[in-house]
């Protein structure tokens, strides 16, 4: 989450959430990036069904799938259960930028 | 405001909390038996299965869980109540947090008992003084009487919209909880009249909403969740300042309970005890002030300006007010119905030696660990830390900081 500065006397008690979990980026989190091989890939959505976070989803525009680095934690899950091996997880570079995907 | 026409009714410290709970209009109880608290929670149970009361009377299979039933009860917007003692308390020690960190308005009263091992099922305050820095209110109390009268207190403190944090009532077990007393009783109407309905503050949710702060499928809130390094730290540093407020607050309900009931336990805080002038003085908490009372009466009457510093409110720290009533004394006794195992003296005094750090004088201050496991306060005990003040008073040192009162060498 971004807006991450406001001090003891602006937040609700409780831990009371006052913004939607949408606006909290857990992506900075991540150690390991997906990264997907396109040739392998099948456009299964196993990924898509396994990922816990909803990081992965389906773009009908495009026929494909993507990911969203915004919240995708790299927890590998989408890459062990590719049944044709097509996702890497790749060591997230500083300002972690291995555009793929 | 005037003093209410109250009635008379013989009851024991566990019946008196149980009719001030009757009294205080509350929509839960959850709670799991522990002597010496059972007389509490077998009243209130017979109240409801009477219809004398509109409660939800929970039956849960731990105190774990009777916390737990409570804190989420005060979530959604109801005035809860628990009770316990010891090892019960000893079970809720994770939920007392959850509940302060929520800041969820429950009372519990606790019938003080000594922790197992060896089982006891006697008085000390080995039990509440464990729960010392989990984020509840403590007020100790002297006698039946008081008990009754802090349990309503003790609502109308907590539901403040400015505090929001849980209370626990201690009244020693067996002295106070099973020991019959005149207690005089408020009539129902004037009881509900001073503690009213709960209010709720208005809290901004994550739709950017401001809505009354309790679970409500109306207006969705969450309370407590995952809260990590980024902010945990500012939600701590409210409670603080929530038990800060809370030192003017529980005043100023007292002086207001005291003008319906005509009682006053000295500021609601402290009650200093024939301090004026004294030179001699203990500290004390709980029943045993009744006995230390008795025992300055008797001093006084020689000659020997002595006195007694009762701590009613022992979180919040009331730290001016002790200051203020310490200001004079010479030679201070603190005692400790509990023990520190290896620590430097009982809980009580490492705080009020601590407070007296930044005092313009320093009294001698002597520690004074008693009436573990329920074992007698006697007049004769008493008067006996009294002399060893009054030794120290005269010689100007003290021989050993640290003592047992009542244990056979």
């Amino acid at each position: 989450m971004k807006p991450q500065s406001k001090g003891w006397k602006d937040i609700p008690i409780a831990g009371v959430c006052w913004a939607s979990s949408k606006e909290y980026l857990t992506g900075d989190w991540r150690t390991f990036k997906p990264v997907r091989d396109l040739e392998k890939c099948t456009r299964c959505l196993l990924c898509y069904i396994y990922c816990p976070d909803s990081a992965i989803s389906w773009n009908s525009g495009k026929g494909d799938i993507e990911f969203d680095y915004n919240f995708c934690k790299g927890c590998g899950i989408c890459a062990n259960e590719c049944p044709v091996d097509a996702i890497t997880m790749v060591f997230e570079q500083e300002n972690g930028k291995n555009d793929s995907g | 405001m005037t003093v209410a026409k109250q009635k008379v009714l013989a009851l024991s410290g566990d019946e008196a909390v149980a009719y001030a709970v009757k009294q205080s209009d509350v929509d839960v109880i959850a709670a799991y038996p522990i002597t010496p608290q059972t007389i509490i929670v077998e009243r209130l149970s017979e109240y409801v299965h009477n219809g004398e009361v509109e409660t939800e009377f929970l039956c849960v299979e731990s105190e774990h869980s009777a916390l737990t039933a409570c804190l989420t009860a005060a979530a959604v917007g109801a005035r809860a109540f628990t009770a316990t003692a010891s090892a019960g308390l000893a079970l809720m020690h994770e939920i007392l947090y959850v509940t302060s960190g929520c800041r969820a308005p429950v009372v519990m009263a606790v019938a003080n008992r000594a922790l197992s091992a060896p089982i006891n099922i006697h008085c000390d305050h080995s039990d509440t003084m464990v729960e010392r820095d989990s984020g509840w209110i403590q007020i100790y109390t002297e006698n039946s009487q008081e008990a009754y009268d802090s349990i309503i207190q003790a609502f109308k403190i907590a539901e403040n919209p400015e505090i929001l944090l849980p209370v626990i009532v201690g009244l020693d077990g067996f002295f106070l909880s099973h020991t019959l007393e005149n207690v005089k009783i408020l009539p129902d109407e004037t009881v509900k009249n001073f503690l009213g309905v709960r209010r709720f503050p208005s809290v901004k949710n994550h739709e950017g909403k401001l809505v009354p702060f309790r679970l409500d499928p109306e207006n969705p809130l969450t309370i407590g969740p995952l809260d990590l390094y980024d902010y945990y730290f500012e939600h701590k540093r409210q409670q603080e300042e929530a038990m800060r407020r809370a030192s003017e607050i529980i005043k100023q309900v007292h002086e207001e309970y005291a003008n319906i009931s005509g009682r006053r336990y000295g500021d609601g805080l402290i009650e200093a005890y024939r301090m004026e002038d004294a030179e001699i003085a203990t500290v004390c908490l709980g029943s045993t002030a009744g006995t230390v009372k008795t025992v300055v009466d008797k001093l006084r009457y020689r000659g020997v300006k002595a006195g007694l510093l009762r701590i009613r409110t022992f979180r919040p720290l009331p730290v001016k007010e002790i200051t203020a009533a310490l200001e004079n004394v010479k030679v201070l006794g603190v005692m400790d119905r509990a023990c520190s195992f290896g620590g430097f003296g009982g809980p009580v005094f490492h705080e009020i030696r601590h407070i007296l750090y930044d005092a313009p004088t320093h009294p001698h201050v002597a520690n004074y660990i008693y009436g573990l496991g329920g074992r007698d306060m006697s007049y004769m005990l008493i008067n006996q830390i009294y002399q060893d003040l009054q030794k120290i008073l005269e010689t100007n040192r003290i021989e050993k900081l640290v003592q047992f009162i009542g244990l056979r060498e």
